[in-house]
Protein backbone atom coordinates (compact mmCIF):
# COMPACT_ATOMS: atom_id res chain seq x y z
CA UNK A 1 0.00 0.00 0.00
CA UNK A 2 1.29 3.31 -0.86
CA UNK A 3 1.97 5.94 1.52
CA UNK A 4 0.66 9.26 0.84
CA UNK A 5 1.26 12.68 2.71
CA UNK A 6 -1.62 14.12 0.91
CA UNK A 7 -3.76 11.90 -1.14
CA UNK A 8 -6.72 13.71 -2.24
CA UNK A 9 -4.08 15.60 -4.03
CA UNK A 10 -1.47 13.47 -4.69
CA UNK A 11 -4.03 10.78 -6.24
CA UNK A 12 -6.17 14.07 -8.09
CA UNK A 13 -7.72 13.12 -11.17
CA UNK A 14 -6.30 14.98 -14.22
CA UNK A 15 -9.88 17.49 -14.85
CA UNK A 16 -9.46 18.50 -11.23
CA UNK A 17 -6.02 18.76 -11.35
CA UNK A 18 -6.48 21.20 -14.38
CA UNK A 19 -9.02 23.15 -12.57
CA UNK A 20 -7.00 23.47 -9.56
CA UNK A 21 -3.96 24.23 -11.89
CA UNK A 22 -6.34 26.72 -13.95
CA UNK A 23 -7.31 28.76 -10.74
CA UNK A 24 -4.04 28.98 -9.33
CA UNK A 25 -2.35 29.99 -12.79
CA UNK A 26 -5.03 33.05 -13.18
CA UNK A 27 -4.34 34.35 -10.08
CA UNK A 28 -1.06 34.37 -10.37
CA UNK A 29 -0.58 36.24 -13.62
CA UNK A 30 -2.83 39.01 -12.15
CA UNK A 31 0.19 39.03 -9.15
CA UNK A 32 2.85 39.02 -11.46
CA UNK A 33 1.15 42.21 -13.58
CA UNK A 34 0.58 43.88 -10.92
CA UNK A 35 3.59 43.48 -8.23
CA UNK A 36 6.31 42.54 -10.93
CA UNK A 37 7.58 45.92 -13.24
CA UNK A 38 9.13 42.94 -15.39
CA UNK A 39 6.63 40.96 -16.23
CA UNK A 40 3.87 44.00 -17.03
CA UNK A 41 6.63 44.94 -19.13
CA UNK A 42 6.63 42.00 -20.56
CA UNK A 43 2.99 41.28 -21.43
CA UNK A 44 2.38 45.17 -22.43
CA UNK A 45 5.03 44.45 -24.89
CA UNK A 46 3.48 41.31 -26.20
CA UNK A 47 0.14 42.76 -26.17
CA UNK A 48 -1.00 40.59 -23.02
CA UNK A 49 -3.74 41.53 -20.46
CA UNK A 50 -3.86 38.94 -17.40
CA UNK A 51 -7.54 38.65 -18.15
CA UNK A 52 -6.70 36.76 -21.18
CA UNK A 53 -5.09 33.96 -19.09
CA UNK A 54 -8.39 31.89 -17.96
CA UNK A 55 -7.08 28.19 -18.22
CA UNK A 56 -3.95 26.61 -17.32
CA UNK A 57 -4.18 25.95 -21.39
CA UNK A 58 -3.70 29.46 -21.78
CA UNK A 59 0.00 29.13 -20.26
CA UNK A 60 1.66 29.08 -23.49
CA UNK A 61 0.57 32.67 -24.45
CA UNK A 62 2.60 33.70 -21.75
CA UNK A 63 6.35 35.01 -21.83
CA UNK A 64 9.35 33.05 -20.90
CA UNK A 65 11.60 33.85 -17.55
CA UNK A 66 15.12 33.41 -17.88
CA UNK A 67 17.87 32.95 -15.38
CA UNK A 68 19.42 36.31 -16.37
CA UNK A 69 16.05 37.76 -15.74
CA UNK A 70 16.83 37.01 -12.34
CA UNK A 71 20.13 38.37 -12.35
CA UNK A 72 19.44 41.39 -14.00
CA UNK A 73 17.07 42.43 -11.42
CA UNK A 74 19.57 41.20 -8.36
CA UNK A 75 18.82 40.90 -5.73
CA UNK A 76 14.91 41.03 -5.20
CA UNK A 77 13.80 42.53 -8.39
CA UNK A 78 11.40 39.99 -9.29
CA UNK A 79 9.76 39.23 -6.12
CA UNK A 80 5.95 40.03 -6.40
CA UNK A 81 5.05 40.84 -2.02
CA UNK A 82 6.47 43.32 0.16
CA UNK A 83 9.29 42.47 2.35
CA UNK A 84 6.94 42.43 4.90
CA UNK A 85 5.93 38.96 3.56
CA UNK A 86 8.99 37.54 3.28
CA UNK A 87 10.41 35.59 5.91
CA UNK A 88 13.38 33.46 4.03
CA UNK A 89 16.12 33.97 1.78
CA UNK A 90 18.22 31.52 -0.09
CA UNK A 91 20.35 31.49 -3.03
CA UNK A 92 21.94 29.83 -5.51
CA UNK A 93 25.85 30.21 -6.19
CA UNK A 94 26.43 31.01 -9.77
CA UNK A 95 29.72 29.31 -10.67
CA UNK A 96 29.58 32.48 -13.06
CA UNK A 97 28.83 35.82 -12.43
CA UNK A 98 25.76 37.09 -9.89
CA UNK A 99 24.30 34.69 -7.36
CA UNK A 100 19.92 34.66 -8.06
CA UNK A 101 18.43 35.07 -5.00
CA UNK A 102 15.07 33.55 -4.37
CA UNK A 103 12.17 34.69 -1.27
CA UNK A 104 9.80 33.26 0.48
CA UNK A 105 6.28 33.41 2.47
CA UNK A 106 5.23 31.67 5.18
CA UNK A 107 2.98 30.10 2.98
CA UNK A 108 5.61 29.54 0.23
CA UNK A 109 8.05 27.84 2.76
CA UNK A 110 4.76 25.68 3.81
CA UNK A 111 4.10 24.44 0.29
CA UNK A 112 7.91 23.96 -0.27
CA UNK A 113 7.83 21.68 3.41
CA UNK A 114 5.16 19.75 2.26
CA UNK A 115 6.61 19.14 -1.22
CA UNK A 116 9.86 17.83 0.28
CA UNK A 117 7.06 15.60 2.83
CA UNK A 118 5.63 13.91 0.14
CA UNK A 119 8.66 12.76 -1.87
CA UNK A 120 9.90 11.19 2.15
CA UNK A 121 6.27 9.84 2.10
CA UNK A 122 6.59 8.36 -1.27
CA UNK A 123 9.43 6.32 0.06
CA UNK A 124 8.12 5.04 3.25
CA UNK A 125 9.05 7.67 5.28
CA UNK A 126 6.83 8.24 8.46
CA UNK A 127 6.23 10.54 11.57
CA UNK A 128 8.74 7.67 13.52
CA UNK A 129 11.63 8.13 11.06
CA UNK A 130 14.72 9.75 11.99
CA UNK A 131 15.56 11.81 9.26
CA UNK A 132 19.58 12.06 8.95
CA UNK A 133 19.99 15.32 6.80
CA UNK A 134 23.32 15.32 5.39
CA UNK A 135 22.58 18.11 2.73
CA UNK A 136 24.43 21.21 3.19
CA UNK A 137 22.64 24.55 5.40
CA UNK A 138 22.24 27.91 4.64
CA UNK A 139 22.05 30.01 1.81
CA UNK A 140 21.71 26.46 -0.05
CA UNK A 141 18.32 25.45 -0.72
CA UNK A 142 19.55 21.48 0.11
CA UNK A 143 19.36 21.02 3.72
CA UNK A 144 16.94 23.39 4.84
CA UNK A 145 14.28 22.04 2.24
CA UNK A 146 14.24 18.41 3.61
CA UNK A 147 14.58 19.29 6.76
CA UNK A 148 11.49 21.15 6.95
CA UNK A 149 10.04 18.61 4.90
CA UNK A 150 10.71 15.68 7.66
CA UNK A 151 9.59 18.05 10.10
CA UNK A 152 5.92 18.80 7.95
CA UNK A 153 6.16 14.63 7.94
CA UNK A 154 6.48 14.88 11.78
CA UNK A 155 9.51 12.41 11.41
CA UNK A 156 12.64 14.00 12.74
CA UNK A 157 15.06 15.41 11.54
CA UNK A 158 18.84 15.16 12.32
CA UNK A 159 20.41 18.61 11.34
CA UNK A 160 23.65 16.87 10.27
CA UNK A 161 24.65 19.24 7.37
CA UNK A 162 27.51 18.35 5.01
CA UNK A 163 31.02 16.98 6.27
CA UNK A 164 32.89 15.36 9.13
CA UNK A 165 31.87 12.21 7.66
CA UNK A 166 32.98 9.78 10.31
CA UNK A 167 30.55 12.21 12.90
CA UNK A 168 27.92 10.92 10.14
CA UNK A 169 28.60 7.51 10.26
CA UNK A 170 28.96 7.89 14.43
CA UNK A 171 25.36 9.69 14.03
CA UNK A 172 24.09 6.94 11.27
CA UNK A 173 24.97 4.24 13.94
CA UNK A 174 23.93 5.77 17.49
CA UNK A 175 20.94 7.59 16.73
CA UNK A 176 19.34 4.86 13.98
CA UNK A 177 18.92 6.79 11.32
CA UNK A 178 16.72 5.43 8.85
CA UNK A 179 16.00 8.05 6.27
CA UNK A 180 19.16 9.76 4.26
CA UNK A 181 19.24 12.93 2.62
CA UNK A 182 22.36 14.39 0.63
CA UNK A 183 24.14 14.44 -3.04
CA UNK A 184 24.42 11.06 -4.65
CA UNK A 185 28.26 11.36 -4.72
CA UNK A 186 28.23 12.05 -0.50
CA UNK A 187 26.42 9.08 -0.23
CA UNK A 188 29.05 6.93 -1.97
CA UNK A 189 31.73 8.46 0.07
CA UNK A 190 29.70 7.78 3.12
CA UNK A 191 29.23 4.66 2.01
CA UNK A 192 32.92 4.02 1.64
CA UNK A 193 33.60 5.25 4.79
CA UNK A 194 31.46 3.19 6.46
CA UNK A 195 33.59 -0.02 4.94
CA UNK A 196 36.70 1.78 5.76
CA UNK A 197 35.77 2.00 9.51
CA UNK A 198 34.81 -1.84 9.31
CA UNK A 199 30.89 -1.31 9.66
CA UNK A 200 28.78 -3.49 8.15
CA UNK A 201 26.11 -1.43 6.40
CA UNK A 202 23.31 -4.20 7.69
CA UNK A 203 23.74 -3.74 11.13
CA UNK A 204 22.58 -0.25 10.13
CA UNK A 205 19.36 0.66 10.66
CA UNK A 206 19.29 2.96 7.47
CA UNK A 207 16.66 1.61 4.63
CA UNK A 208 16.33 4.58 2.36
CA UNK A 209 17.92 7.83 0.83
CA UNK A 210 16.74 10.68 -0.98
CA UNK A 211 19.35 12.29 -3.17
CA UNK A 212 19.66 14.91 -5.33
CA UNK A 213 21.32 18.29 -6.08
CA UNK A 214 23.32 16.68 -8.70
CA UNK A 215 23.06 14.75 -12.16
CA UNK A 216 23.55 10.85 -11.52
CA UNK A 217 23.31 7.72 -13.63
CA UNK A 218 20.87 4.64 -12.63
CA UNK A 219 25.00 3.11 -12.16
CA UNK A 220 25.36 5.56 -9.53
CA UNK A 221 22.15 4.42 -7.85
CA UNK A 222 23.00 0.69 -8.04
CA UNK A 223 26.35 0.91 -6.44
CA UNK A 224 24.80 3.36 -3.70
CA UNK A 225 22.15 0.93 -2.94
CA UNK A 226 24.78 -1.70 -2.79
CA UNK A 227 27.28 0.11 -0.63
CA UNK A 228 24.96 1.87 2.15
CA UNK A 229 22.25 -1.61 1.53
CA UNK A 230 19.68 0.40 1.25
CA UNK A 231 17.07 1.81 -1.32
CA UNK A 232 18.32 5.17 -3.20
CA UNK A 233 15.57 7.46 -4.32
CA UNK A 234 15.94 10.54 -6.87
CA UNK A 235 14.45 14.31 -5.91
CA UNK A 236 14.34 17.16 -7.88
CA UNK A 237 14.12 20.87 -7.45
CA UNK A 238 16.20 24.25 -8.43
CA UNK A 239 15.87 27.32 -6.21
CA UNK A 240 13.91 29.85 -8.47
CA UNK A 241 11.21 27.30 -8.14
CA UNK A 242 11.72 26.18 -4.14
CA UNK A 243 14.42 23.94 -3.87
CA UNK A 244 14.42 20.08 -3.58
CA UNK A 245 11.11 18.68 -3.73
CA UNK A 246 9.75 20.42 -6.85
CA UNK A 247 9.49 16.54 -8.17
CA UNK A 248 10.21 13.53 -6.24
CA UNK A 249 10.44 9.51 -7.27
CA UNK A 250 8.19 6.96 -5.96
CA UNK A 251 9.11 3.27 -4.76
CA UNK A 252 8.32 2.55 -8.56
CA UNK A 253 11.66 4.24 -9.62
CA UNK A 254 10.37 5.16 -12.95
CA UNK A 255 11.06 9.04 -13.25
CA UNK A 256 9.75 11.88 -10.51
CA UNK A 257 6.60 12.87 -9.72
CA UNK A 258 5.54 16.56 -10.29
CA UNK A 259 4.05 18.56 -7.56
CA UNK A 260 2.55 20.35 -10.11
CA UNK A 261 -0.43 21.60 -7.99
CA UNK A 262 2.16 24.25 -7.74
CA UNK A 263 5.00 23.68 -10.04
CA UNK A 264 3.28 23.60 -13.45
CA UNK A 265 5.59 21.75 -15.99
CA UNK A 266 6.11 21.79 -19.24
CA UNK A 267 8.70 20.27 -22.17
CA UNK A 268 9.73 22.76 -24.93
CA UNK A 269 11.75 22.58 -27.88
CA UNK A 270 14.12 24.96 -26.62
CA UNK A 271 14.84 26.56 -29.73
CA UNK A 272 11.50 27.56 -30.84
CA UNK A 273 9.70 27.30 -27.28
CA UNK A 274 6.80 25.28 -28.93
CA UNK A 275 5.53 22.86 -26.27
CA UNK A 276 6.12 19.17 -26.54
CA UNK A 277 3.70 16.33 -26.05
CA UNK A 278 4.50 13.71 -23.25
CA UNK A 279 7.14 11.31 -24.15
CA UNK A 280 9.57 13.62 -25.88
CA UNK A 281 12.52 15.23 -24.95
CA UNK A 282 12.79 18.66 -24.30
CA UNK A 283 13.24 21.61 -22.24
CA UNK A 284 11.89 21.86 -18.74
CA UNK A 285 10.08 25.00 -17.89
CA UNK A 286 7.97 25.29 -14.38
CA UNK A 287 5.47 28.12 -13.71
CA UNK A 288 5.26 28.54 -9.75
CA UNK A 289 1.50 28.62 -9.65
CA UNK A 290 1.48 28.72 -5.96
CA UNK A 291 3.79 30.44 -5.16
CA UNK A 292 3.59 34.34 -3.44
CA UNK A 293 7.08 35.67 -3.78
CA UNK A 294 8.58 34.43 -6.44
CA UNK A 295 6.04 32.90 -9.12
CA UNK A 296 7.64 32.80 -12.30
CA UNK A 297 6.21 32.36 -15.41
CA UNK A 298 7.49 29.56 -17.58
CA UNK A 299 11.47 29.45 -15.62
CA UNK A 300 13.86 28.06 -18.57
CA UNK A 301 15.80 24.94 -16.14
CA UNK A 302 17.88 24.19 -19.37
CA UNK A 303 17.33 20.74 -18.19
CA UNK A 304 16.55 18.34 -20.78
CA UNK A 305 13.59 15.70 -19.43
CA UNK A 306 10.33 14.79 -21.04
CA UNK A 307 6.60 13.89 -19.47
CA UNK A 308 4.58 11.14 -18.43
CA UNK A 309 0.87 11.17 -17.05
CA UNK A 310 0.79 7.36 -17.81
CA UNK A 311 -0.59 5.65 -14.50
CA UNK A 312 1.77 5.07 -11.47
CA UNK A 313 2.24 1.80 -9.77
CA UNK A 314 2.25 3.57 -6.68
CA UNK A 315 -1.03 5.07 -7.59
CA UNK A 316 0.37 8.75 -7.42
CA UNK A 317 -1.61 10.77 -10.73
CA UNK A 318 0.92 13.12 -10.36
CA UNK A 319 3.05 13.78 -13.85
CA UNK A 320 6.39 12.22 -14.22
CA UNK A 321 9.13 14.00 -15.53
CA UNK A 322 12.35 11.69 -16.17
CA UNK A 323 15.95 12.07 -15.18
CA UNK A 324 17.23 14.78 -16.66
CA UNK A 325 19.59 13.74 -19.46
CA UNK A 326 21.48 16.89 -20.27
CA UNK A 327 21.26 20.58 -20.78
CA UNK A 328 19.93 22.62 -23.04
CA UNK A 329 23.66 24.63 -22.81
CA UNK A 330 25.02 21.01 -23.98
CA UNK A 331 22.87 20.03 -26.90
CA UNK A 332 23.52 19.75 -30.04
CA UNK A 333 20.77 19.62 -33.31
CA UNK A 334 22.45 17.78 -35.91
CA UNK A 335 19.96 17.03 -38.89
CA UNK A 336 16.79 18.05 -36.58
CA UNK A 337 17.90 15.25 -34.55
CA UNK A 338 18.53 16.17 -30.49
CA UNK A 339 22.65 14.81 -29.38
CA UNK A 340 24.16 14.99 -26.15
CA UNK A 341 27.79 15.07 -25.72
CA UNK A 342 26.77 12.57 -22.64
CA UNK A 343 25.33 10.10 -25.13
CA UNK A 344 28.36 9.54 -27.00
CA UNK A 345 30.18 9.60 -23.88
CA UNK A 346 27.93 6.21 -22.79
CA UNK A 347 28.31 4.82 -26.03
CA UNK A 348 32.17 4.61 -25.21
CA UNK A 349 31.86 3.27 -22.05
CA UNK A 350 29.61 0.51 -23.34
CA UNK A 351 32.32 -0.61 -25.14
CA UNK A 352 34.52 -0.10 -22.49
CA UNK A 353 36.54 2.79 -23.76
CA UNK A 354 37.61 5.92 -22.35
CA UNK A 355 35.56 8.79 -22.86
CA UNK A 356 37.96 10.93 -24.47
CA UNK A 357 36.51 12.36 -27.71
CA UNK A 358 35.46 15.20 -29.62
CA UNK A 359 32.54 15.66 -31.69
CA UNK A 360 32.76 18.00 -34.51
CA UNK A 361 29.79 19.36 -36.61
CA UNK A 362 29.98 21.01 -40.15
CA UNK A 363 27.97 21.81 -43.09
CA UNK A 364 28.39 20.51 -46.32
CA UNK A 365 25.66 22.50 -48.72
CA UNK A 366 22.59 22.09 -46.36
CA UNK A 367 23.87 18.93 -44.79
CA UNK A 368 24.77 18.99 -41.27
CA UNK A 369 27.76 16.11 -40.36
CA UNK A 370 28.78 14.76 -37.27
CA UNK A 371 32.31 13.48 -36.97
CA UNK A 372 33.45 11.82 -33.64
CA UNK A 373 36.88 11.98 -32.98
CA UNK A 374 38.23 8.95 -30.49
CA UNK A 375 41.33 8.72 -28.68
CA UNK A 376 42.86 5.67 -28.94
CA UNK A 377 44.34 3.63 -25.92
CA UNK A 378 46.86 0.81 -26.31
CA UNK A 379 44.01 -1.85 -26.20
CA UNK A 380 42.38 -0.48 -29.04
CA UNK A 381 45.87 -0.75 -31.20
CA UNK A 382 45.97 -3.53 -33.70
CA UNK A 383 49.34 -4.82 -36.08
CA UNK A 384 46.47 -4.44 -39.18
CA UNK A 385 44.37 -1.92 -40.68
CA UNK A 386 41.58 -4.43 -41.00
CA UNK A 387 40.97 -4.08 -37.04
CA UNK A 388 41.75 -0.58 -36.39
CA UNK A 389 38.87 0.03 -39.00
CA UNK A 390 36.72 -2.56 -38.05
CA UNK A 391 36.79 -0.84 -34.47
CA UNK A 392 35.58 2.54 -36.00
CA UNK A 393 32.55 0.30 -37.64
CA UNK A 394 31.72 -0.80 -34.32
CA UNK A 395 31.58 2.30 -32.71
CA UNK A 396 29.96 4.07 -35.35
CA UNK A 397 27.41 1.30 -35.19
CA UNK A 398 26.60 1.75 -31.35
CA UNK A 399 26.47 5.36 -32.16
CA UNK A 400 24.12 5.54 -34.84
CA UNK A 401 21.92 3.21 -32.54
CA UNK A 402 22.23 5.17 -29.53
CA UNK A 403 21.73 8.90 -31.16
CA UNK A 404 19.45 7.21 -34.72
CA UNK A 405 22.13 9.63 -36.38
CA UNK A 406 25.28 8.59 -38.73
CA UNK A 407 28.45 9.40 -37.49
CA UNK A 408 32.09 9.21 -38.97
CA UNK A 409 34.62 7.97 -36.50
CA UNK A 410 37.59 8.92 -36.70
CA UNK A 411 40.25 7.75 -34.18
CA UNK A 412 42.84 9.72 -33.10
CA UNK A 413 46.73 9.69 -31.09
CA UNK A 414 46.34 9.90 -27.43
CA UNK A 415 46.08 12.94 -25.50
CA UNK A 416 45.81 14.93 -29.42
CA UNK A 417 42.20 16.45 -28.67
CA UNK A 418 42.06 20.04 -27.72
CA UNK A 419 41.69 20.62 -23.65
CA UNK A 420 40.88 23.81 -22.75
CA UNK A 421 42.93 24.80 -19.16
CA UNK A 422 42.28 21.39 -18.53
CA UNK A 423 39.06 20.94 -19.16
CA UNK A 424 38.17 18.70 -22.43
CA UNK A 425 36.62 19.92 -25.04
CA UNK A 426 33.55 18.14 -26.48
CA UNK A 427 32.11 19.64 -29.16
CA UNK A 428 33.44 21.78 -31.64
CA UNK A 429 29.98 23.29 -33.96
CA UNK A 430 31.51 25.02 -37.51
CA UNK A 431 28.16 25.50 -39.20
CA UNK A 432 27.93 29.21 -37.63
CA UNK A 433 24.10 28.64 -37.30
CA UNK B 1 58.80 -15.38 -32.61
CA UNK B 2 60.01 -12.08 -32.55
CA UNK B 3 57.55 -9.17 -31.15
CA UNK B 4 56.45 -6.65 -33.12
CA UNK B 5 55.83 -2.93 -31.99
CA UNK B 6 52.70 -1.28 -33.53
CA UNK B 7 51.71 2.03 -32.92
CA UNK B 8 48.98 4.01 -33.89
CA UNK B 9 49.86 7.63 -36.09
CA UNK B 10 47.88 9.90 -37.09
CA UNK B 11 48.54 10.93 -40.97
CA UNK B 12 49.95 14.10 -39.78
CA UNK B 13 53.61 15.49 -40.83
CA UNK B 14 56.43 14.87 -38.77
CA UNK B 15 55.34 11.59 -36.37
CA UNK B 16 57.61 9.16 -37.93
CA UNK B 17 60.57 11.01 -37.07
CA UNK B 18 58.67 11.94 -34.13
CA UNK B 19 58.79 8.52 -33.43
CA UNK B 20 62.45 7.27 -35.06
CA UNK B 21 64.17 10.32 -32.10
CA UNK B 22 62.31 8.85 -29.16
CA UNK B 23 63.53 5.71 -29.73
CA UNK B 24 67.08 6.44 -30.38
CA UNK B 25 67.10 8.21 -27.11
CA UNK B 26 65.58 5.18 -25.64
CA UNK B 27 68.81 3.74 -27.08
CA UNK B 28 66.37 0.73 -28.93
CA UNK B 29 67.69 0.20 -32.26
CA UNK B 30 64.87 -0.23 -35.37
CA UNK B 31 65.86 -3.34 -37.21
CA UNK B 32 62.98 -2.90 -39.33
CA UNK B 33 59.93 -0.99 -40.09
CA UNK B 34 56.74 -0.65 -42.68
CA UNK B 35 54.23 1.63 -42.23
CA UNK B 36 50.34 0.34 -43.27
CA UNK B 37 48.18 3.41 -43.59
CA UNK B 38 44.61 4.87 -44.56
CA UNK B 39 43.61 8.38 -45.63
CA UNK B 40 43.35 9.16 -41.61
CA UNK B 41 45.62 6.75 -40.28
CA UNK B 42 48.88 4.47 -40.24
CA UNK B 43 50.03 2.18 -38.25
CA UNK B 44 53.82 1.38 -37.99
CA UNK B 45 55.20 -1.87 -37.41
CA UNK B 46 58.63 -2.01 -35.90
CA UNK B 47 61.19 -4.90 -35.42
CA UNK B 48 63.38 -3.21 -32.37
CA UNK B 49 66.70 -5.18 -30.54
CA UNK B 50 64.82 -4.03 -27.13
CA UNK B 51 61.32 -4.10 -27.55
CA UNK B 52 60.30 -3.33 -23.67
CA UNK B 53 62.84 -0.45 -23.57
CA UNK B 54 60.94 0.60 -26.88
CA UNK B 55 57.35 0.43 -25.55
CA UNK B 56 58.41 1.70 -22.39
CA UNK B 57 59.76 5.06 -23.96
CA UNK B 58 56.59 5.05 -26.26
CA UNK B 59 53.70 5.06 -23.83
CA UNK B 60 56.03 7.75 -21.65
CA UNK B 61 55.59 10.04 -24.41
CA UNK B 62 51.89 9.16 -24.48
CA UNK B 63 51.84 6.82 -27.96
CA UNK B 64 49.20 4.23 -28.60
CA UNK B 65 51.04 0.95 -28.94
CA UNK B 66 50.95 -2.67 -28.91
CA UNK B 67 52.90 -5.72 -29.10
CA UNK B 68 51.90 -8.87 -31.76
CA UNK B 69 54.11 -11.99 -31.96
CA UNK B 70 55.01 -12.13 -35.42
CA UNK B 71 57.29 -14.73 -37.56
CA UNK B 72 60.65 -13.68 -39.02
CA UNK B 73 62.57 -16.17 -41.57
CA UNK B 74 65.68 -15.91 -42.95
CA UNK B 75 65.38 -16.42 -46.87
CA UNK B 76 69.09 -15.30 -47.10
CA UNK B 77 70.63 -18.23 -48.86
CA UNK B 78 67.47 -20.38 -50.76
CA UNK B 79 66.86 -18.36 -53.88
CA UNK B 80 62.90 -18.61 -53.95
CA UNK B 81 62.95 -19.04 -50.32
CA UNK B 82 60.05 -16.61 -49.29
CA UNK B 83 58.16 -18.34 -52.37
CA UNK B 84 58.53 -21.92 -50.59
CA UNK B 85 57.47 -20.50 -47.41
CA UNK B 86 54.84 -18.63 -48.76
CA UNK B 87 53.93 -21.86 -50.41
CA UNK B 88 54.07 -24.20 -47.31
CA UNK B 89 51.78 -21.91 -45.34
CA UNK B 90 49.48 -21.54 -47.65
CA UNK B 91 49.60 -24.86 -48.13
CA UNK B 92 48.83 -26.23 -44.75
CA UNK B 93 45.53 -23.40 -44.67
CA UNK B 94 48.02 -20.65 -42.71
CA UNK B 95 47.06 -16.90 -44.66
CA UNK B 96 49.50 -14.40 -44.58
CA UNK B 97 48.10 -11.22 -43.42
CA UNK B 98 51.02 -9.34 -44.33
CA UNK B 99 54.82 -9.53 -44.88
CA UNK B 100 57.92 -7.45 -44.77
CA UNK B 101 61.45 -7.84 -45.15
CA UNK B 102 64.73 -6.63 -43.82
CA UNK B 103 68.40 -6.81 -43.94
CA UNK B 104 70.78 -7.70 -41.25
CA UNK B 105 72.95 -5.38 -39.83
CA UNK B 106 75.55 -8.29 -39.11
CA UNK B 107 75.96 -9.87 -42.09
CA UNK B 108 74.14 -8.20 -44.43
CA UNK B 109 71.33 -11.43 -44.85
CA UNK B 110 67.64 -10.91 -45.88
CA UNK B 111 65.23 -11.84 -43.73
CA UNK B 112 61.46 -12.23 -43.97
CA UNK B 113 58.50 -10.99 -41.32
CA UNK B 114 55.30 -12.63 -41.64
CA UNK B 115 52.33 -11.73 -39.87
CA UNK B 116 49.88 -15.17 -39.76
CA UNK B 117 46.88 -16.14 -38.35
CA UNK B 118 48.41 -19.07 -36.53
CA UNK B 119 51.83 -18.70 -35.08
CA UNK B 120 52.64 -22.39 -33.38
CA UNK B 121 51.65 -24.03 -36.45
CA UNK B 122 53.32 -22.10 -38.95
CA UNK B 123 56.65 -22.43 -37.00
CA UNK B 124 56.09 -26.46 -37.07
CA UNK B 125 55.44 -26.17 -41.30
CA UNK B 126 58.12 -23.71 -41.70
CA UNK B 127 60.96 -26.21 -39.72
CA UNK B 128 59.54 -29.26 -41.40
CA UNK B 129 60.09 -27.22 -44.54
CA UNK B 130 63.80 -26.18 -43.27
CA UNK B 131 63.52 -22.54 -43.47
CA UNK B 132 65.67 -20.66 -40.61
CA UNK B 133 62.79 -19.15 -38.14
CA UNK B 134 64.14 -16.31 -36.14
CA UNK B 135 63.70 -15.49 -32.61
CA UNK B 136 63.99 -12.71 -30.68
CA UNK B 137 67.53 -13.57 -29.19
CA UNK B 138 68.94 -13.51 -32.85
CA UNK B 139 68.09 -9.66 -33.73
CA UNK B 140 69.00 -8.58 -30.22
CA UNK B 141 72.76 -8.42 -31.31
ZN1 LIG C 1 4.68 6.67 -8.65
Amino acid sequence: MSNFYDEKIETMSRDEMSQLQSERLVSMVERCYNNVPLYKKRFDEMGILPGDIKTIEDLKKLPFTYKTDLRDTYPFGMFAVPKEELIRIHASSGTTGKQTVVGYTAHDIDIWAQSCARALSSIGGTKSDYVHISYGYGLFTGGMGLHYGAEKLGATAIPVSSGNTKRQVQILQDYGSDIICCTPSYAMFIGETIREMGIDPKTLKLRAGVFGAEAWTENMRREIEKILDIKAYDIYGLSEIAGPGVAFECTSQTGMHVNEDWFYPEIINPDTGEVLPDGQYGELVFTCIGKEALPLIRYRTKDISCLSRKPCSCGRTLVKMAKPKGRTDDMLIIRGINVFPSQVEHVLLSLNMDPNYLIVVDRVGTLDTMEVQVEMTPEMVSDTVKNIEALERTIAAALQSTLNISAKVRLVEPKSLPRSEGKAVRVIDNRHI
Amino acid sequence: MIQQISVFLENKKGRLAFITKVLAAAGADIRAMSVADTSDFGILRLIVDKPETAIAALKDEGMAVSLTDVLAIGVEDTPGGLAKATNALWDSGISVEYAYAFISQKDGTAFVILRVDNNEKAVEVLKENNITVIEQGDIRK
